[in-house]
């Protein structure tokens, strides 16, 4: 009889990596709202998807389901959460040194002020301010496209070591 | 023909949350709205909040699809995929809001109910994202349009009495924001351009003028939250600085948009559509109309 423990469920939920940043756990990437294990024993996750057409989520449901029923859990419930919705604040320091460290530069600061409030929504800038290249450290980089590989990366280049890399957005 | 003489009554086997399931017609699909606590809430009319979120995901759709159509012809790669992944994101929007108008209008119909096995006079969209694809200025132009009024709409929708309406509206406002911006740099970048970008911008305008008032006359929001008079103005004059900004505004300080020429009457909301949404949703339902229980 394999103990139902919620610290053990959470931990095996927590480990998951996530489909398209594998470098990233789902705790890492925040999208790990919570796991609960009702008095009978059914664990429930809850999964916030980083974004509404996010192709990842069957994934991440499937292969959460398939870790705990294998760690011997035998009722899995993973949850849809979308109140709050998910953000990069959402992101771990852990998950930003991790990105960092596979050369894809993370969002900005957690809880950084945003923009000032304009007198429209569509301020037109060329994305954030300062990303710092993740290879060389160097300031001096530009946005060569909003939309990368995935819907949640922008590319970059560094002008120091000439070097592109993705930019996880700031999704406030 | 009604559904069932398409044999797509065990459609529920579709939605179940299968292990291992894919992301493809055919493979599986999961509810996008998986755990939800989906009551609609007292005080809340059912039939109406159906018929909005009907609405907002047919635009959706519809718009995604458009988009979907630049793939492989865009005119850079990173266009490309930018024009690819807004489409995903308002794929994405759909999903959610025809699982909540399933469970609202009492039918507990699935994504693919609605998506693929509806005729073009049962779709609610707004006739502006039907027009076919025209060049990239046109395209540039109607989604700063589109994205922008959706983001009014959405923006508003985030407080609706709804909670599902509600956080799929606070949602789908982030990835507008960004989608608008995409579009209100294009805007700039070709109004301020060349002569023949500006051109192209000022043809892209002249063209959609017509079919705006559509869009700022709609009320299929507005018992859900949304006072149609304040996404009006908001648009308005969202539009009206991005077009100053990109030199596409008119001396005598109107916004371009206000066309002297009439808006073309009726309304996708009623189901009285343009003769170009029918080859969009063939194209779009031509696999899931043939094989109505493919699996694979």
């Amino acid at each position: 009889m394999v103990t139902a423990s919620p610290e053990r469920a959470s931990r095996i939920a927590a480990e998951v990596p996530d489909p398209e940043l594998p470098m990233l756990t789902l705790a890492d990437l925040g999208v790990l709202h919570g796991v609960e294990v009702a008095p009978e024993g059914t664990v429930v996750v809850r999964l916030a998807p980083t974004y509404a057409g996010c192709p990842a989520v069957a994934e991440m449901r499937a292969e959460v389901t398939a870790r705990l029923l294998a760690a011997g859990f035998t009722d899995v419930r993973v949850v849809t959460v979308l109140d709050p919705p998910w953000s990069t604040d959402r992101i771990t320091d852990e998950g930003r040194r991790k990105l960092a460290e596979h050369g894809i530069a993370p969002p900005g600061p957690r809880g950084a002020p945003g923009p000032a409030p304009a007198r429209t929504w569509l301020r037109l800038t060329s994305g954030p301010p300062e990303v710092p290249c993740p290879r060389c450290a160097s300031a001096d980089t530009e946005e060569i496209s909003r939309f990368a590989a995935t819907a949640c990366t922008a590319l970059r280049r560094c002008r120091s070591c000439r070097e592109p890399f993705p930019h996880v957005k700031d999704l406030p | 023909m009604t559904d069932e003489d398409l044999h797509v009554d065990g459609e529920d086997d579709l939605y179940v949350d299968g292990d291992g399931a894919r992301w493809a017609f055919g493979t599986g699909f999961t509810d996008p709205l998986h755990g939800v606590d989906q009551s609609v809430p007292d005080g809340v009319d059912a039939e109406d909040l159906a018929a909005c979120c009907l609405a907002l995901g047919d635009d959706a759709l519809v718009s995604a699809q458009r988009l979907a159509e630049w793939c492989t012809r865009a005119p850079e790669l990173e266009e490309e995929l930018a024009l690819a992944n807004i489409g995903l994101d308002l794929l994405g929007q759909a999903r959610l809001l025809y699982a909540r108008a399933g469970r609202a209008d009492g039918t507990g119909r699935g994504e693919d109910a609605y998506a693929y096995f509806r005729y073009p006079e049962d779709f609610r969209n707004v006739r502006l994202a039907e027009l076919p694809g025209g060049d990239f200025a046109f395209t540039v132009a109607r989604l700063l349009v589109l994205s922008v009024w959706r983001l009014a709409v959405c923006e508003a929708l985030a407080a609706a009495p709804d909670p599902v309406l509600a956080a799929i509206a606070a949602k789908s406002a982030k990835e507008l924001a960004y989608h608008s911006r995409w579009a209100a740099e294009w805007t700039v970048r070709l109004g301020d351009g060349t002569g023949e970008s500006a051109g192209r911008m000022r043809a892209a305008l002249d063209a959609l003028a017509p079919w705006l008032d559509e869009l700022l006359t709609d009320r299929a929001a507005a018992r859900q939250g949304a006072d149609p008079a304040a996404v009006a103005a908001r648009t308005r004059l969202e539009l009206f600085h991005v077009l100053a900004d990109a030199g596409l505004d008119r001396s005598d300080d109107v916004s371009p948009l206000e066309t002297p020429a009439p808006p073309v009457p009726g309304s996708g909301r009623n189901g009285r559509h343009t003769p170009h949404l029918a080859p969009l949703l063939a194209e779009l339902q031509s696999v899931a109309r043939a094989h109505p229980d493919a699996s694979w």
